[in-house]
């Protein structure tokens, strides 16, 4: 089978799930790495450490910032010369949009968040969750080329070979330009969710720390999100010591506790990390739906009956407030951090 | 301005979800609007208050019974409803159901913007703003937690994983909107009274002038998730320290940091 994988990148910025892409797509045969951008010579180069057998590189100025139209088009141009059966794509927020117009431009579609493929004949078939990840489905694609957009962590991500060498080819890039951008605010958004190999969350437990006197001056509701302030602190503290990222329930985020980037159990936050530690967090159904990926689930909340314990691996029933620095604590001594 | 916000109607996120005999079953759980698709509602009303004259229209590609998601959004303050509902429409996949929706959008005319959800609860695959701009020709402003229109063009403030990115086009343009774009609002007493005597209008694919898009993406095999398999072990100690301590040395001998 002949793919082409698409790296994801920002400023340079590989997404870790392009190379878990263009592992995947080396176990099924040939694999061309597609890199758009302008002045994306490293990224080319990394392409071929992770195993590309080359790379079509459309490097110009009209292509410095992502852009949905100029993307498809310069992508549809190059599948039409190159007539891949497969172009794989790690699953972000700039290649749902690049797959889903260059598949109108090539009369295809797009199966995204891939946890799982196997090649049928000259197709793959490709396990995704659907329903908050509460089912997952087996679907292919009846038109070639059929484009795929894969979860990350879902798949093994190659080990690189550095100072490898391999034809780096130019294409053309298409440049007509329907949208411009004005600028970024970049901001510091930590390590993601959909990479992270530890995820530490907080849910509503976060703000009951009885124990804490909140600055004069503020309303309830003003209290209670400082008081979750000062739990999630806490969280942030254990996630950075053991490199990992925060977490959040729906009901955390919903309340205002923390921004809704961090929401685990929601539609496109379904994570997949070895260790997840639920703390103050009772598990509710699509919690539960968006951790299932999790290869171990510990769970620390006052409550013993909290549904999240029947997921758990480890457990302790206990006052978050008390338990997450102590292990914050024991890590760093362990870890020798 | 000529505001069009698509919907979907969904089984309600409460919805224990299961497989059965190879179809979907989501037991005695209520079909709602698709809670992404609220943020959709309220940023297409959000930019009708913000432009004098504008109005909102609610469209949506469904069963008969779909129109009461239709009337939720009429409850929040959507001037119209219209139903694109037909027997060849049963299977759809989203370069389908974006074929559909630019042949109403089409059909509707004079549109300035269109307003999407990021995604659905169901499928999830947060593709069909994206294919409705390409088959239409228009511009895609994807992810937006804002929106602002100024003489003819419109700016968002797109939510990417590095931050933000200001993005600016001529209208009309499709837009897909983020929770940022703030909560949605409730259906006010009276929104609720218009919406239950709202006469909705269907149009079958006829009206629009289109065959039955056939899907390319078809499902084999519907899975349950497998069973986690654990035993709990519950960590217990005279003190947070010596909890943590053993729950510390579980971890590093089970290899997952």
């Amino acid at each position: 089978m002949k793919a082409l994988v698409y790296i994801d990148h920002f400023k340079g910025e590989v997404q870790p799930a392009s190379w878990e892409a263009l592992g995947l797509a080396k176990s099924f045969g040939s694999a061309s790495a597609v890199v758009f951008g302008s002045g994306v010579d490293a990224v080319a180069q990394a392409a071929l450490e992770y195993g590309a057998d080359e790379v079509l590189a459309a490097d110009d100025p009209a292509l410095l910032d992502f852009r949905a139209e100029t993307y498809a088009a310069t992508l549809a141009t190059l599948a039409s010369a190159h007539s891949p059966d497969l172009i794989l794509f790690p699953t972000t927020t700039r290649t749902r949009e690049l797959a889903a117009m260059s598949a109108v431009d090539l009369n295809s579609n797009v199966i995204t968040d891939a946890t799982g493929m196997e090649v049928s004949g000259d197709k793959v078939v490709a396990t995704r969750p659907i329903y908050e990840a509460k089912l997952f489905e087996k679907v292919t694609c009846s038109s070639t080329p059929q484009f795929v957009t894969i979860r990350g962590r879902a798949f093994p991500k190659p080990e690189p070979q550095p100072g490898k060498s391999g034809t780096i080819t130019k294409v053309e890039a298409m440049t007509d330009a329907i949208t411009t951008v004005e600028g970024y605010s970049v901001a510091d958004v930590g390590v993601s969710l959909n990479d992270a190999g530890v995820i530490v969350s907080g849910g509503r437990g976060v703000s009951n720390n009885p124990s804490l006197q909140p600055p004069a001056g503020l309303d309830d509701k003003q209290a209670e999100i400082w008081r979750a302030q000062q739990g999630f602190t806490l969280i942030t503290e254990l996630a950075n010591t053991l490199g990992g990222a925060v977490g959040a329930s729906r009901a955390a985020v919903d309340a205002g506790y923390i921004p809704y980037a961090n929401q685990v159990g929601q539609t496109g936050k379904v994570v997949a990390p070895d260790l997840y530690i639920a703390c103050g967090i009772s598990g509710a159904i699509q919690h539960l739906a968006g951790i299932r990926s999790a290869k171990m689930v510990v769970a620390i909340n006052k409550d013993a009956d909290a549904p999240i314990f029947k997921v758990a691996r480890y457990g302790v029933v206990g006052d978050l407030f008390q338990i997450v620095p102590a292990l914050t604590e024991a890590f760093r001594k362990k870890l020798g951090k | 301005m000529k505001i069009i916000a698509c919907i979907k109607q969904v089984p309600d996120s409460e919805a224990k979800v299961k497989a059965e005999g190879g179809t979907i079953s989501w037991g005695d759980a209520p079909l709602v609007i698709n809670p992404f698709d609220e943020y959709a509602v309220e940023g297409a009303l959000q930019q009708r208050e913000a432009q004098s004259g504008s109005t909102v229209t609610a469209l949506c590609i469904g069963p008969e019974s779909a129109k009461e998601a239709l009337k939720h959004a009429l409850a929040m303050g959507a001037d119209d409803a219209i139903l694109v509902s037909d027997p060849g429409l049963n299977e759809l996949d989203t370069v389908g159901a974006a074929r559909v929706l630019a042949a109403a959008i089409n059909k509707i005319g004079g549109v300035d913007m269109v307003v999407f959800g990021r995604q659905t609860l169901d499928s999830g695959s947060g593709l069909t703003a994206a294919q409705t701009a390409r088959v239409l020709g228009w511009p895609l402003l994807g992810l937006a937690g804002q929106i602002k229109v100024d003489a003819g063009s419109v700016t968002v403030e797109r939510v990417i994983e590095e931050g933000r990115q200001s993005v600016k086009s001529k209208l009309p343009a499709i837009i897909s909107v983020v929770q940022s774009i703030g909560e949605p609002r409730y259906p006010s007493f009276m929104g609720i009274r218009k919406a239950s005597k709202a006469n909705i209008p269907v149009l079958a694919l006829g009206d629009l002038g289109i065959g039955a898009p056939a899907p390319l993406i078809t499902r084999s095999e519907l899975l349950n998730p497998p069973a986690r398999e654990t035993t709990i072990e519950i960590i217990s100690g005279a003190s947070p320290a010596e909890i943590a301590d053993k729950l510390a040395d579980k971890l590093i001998a089970e290899k997952v940091l």
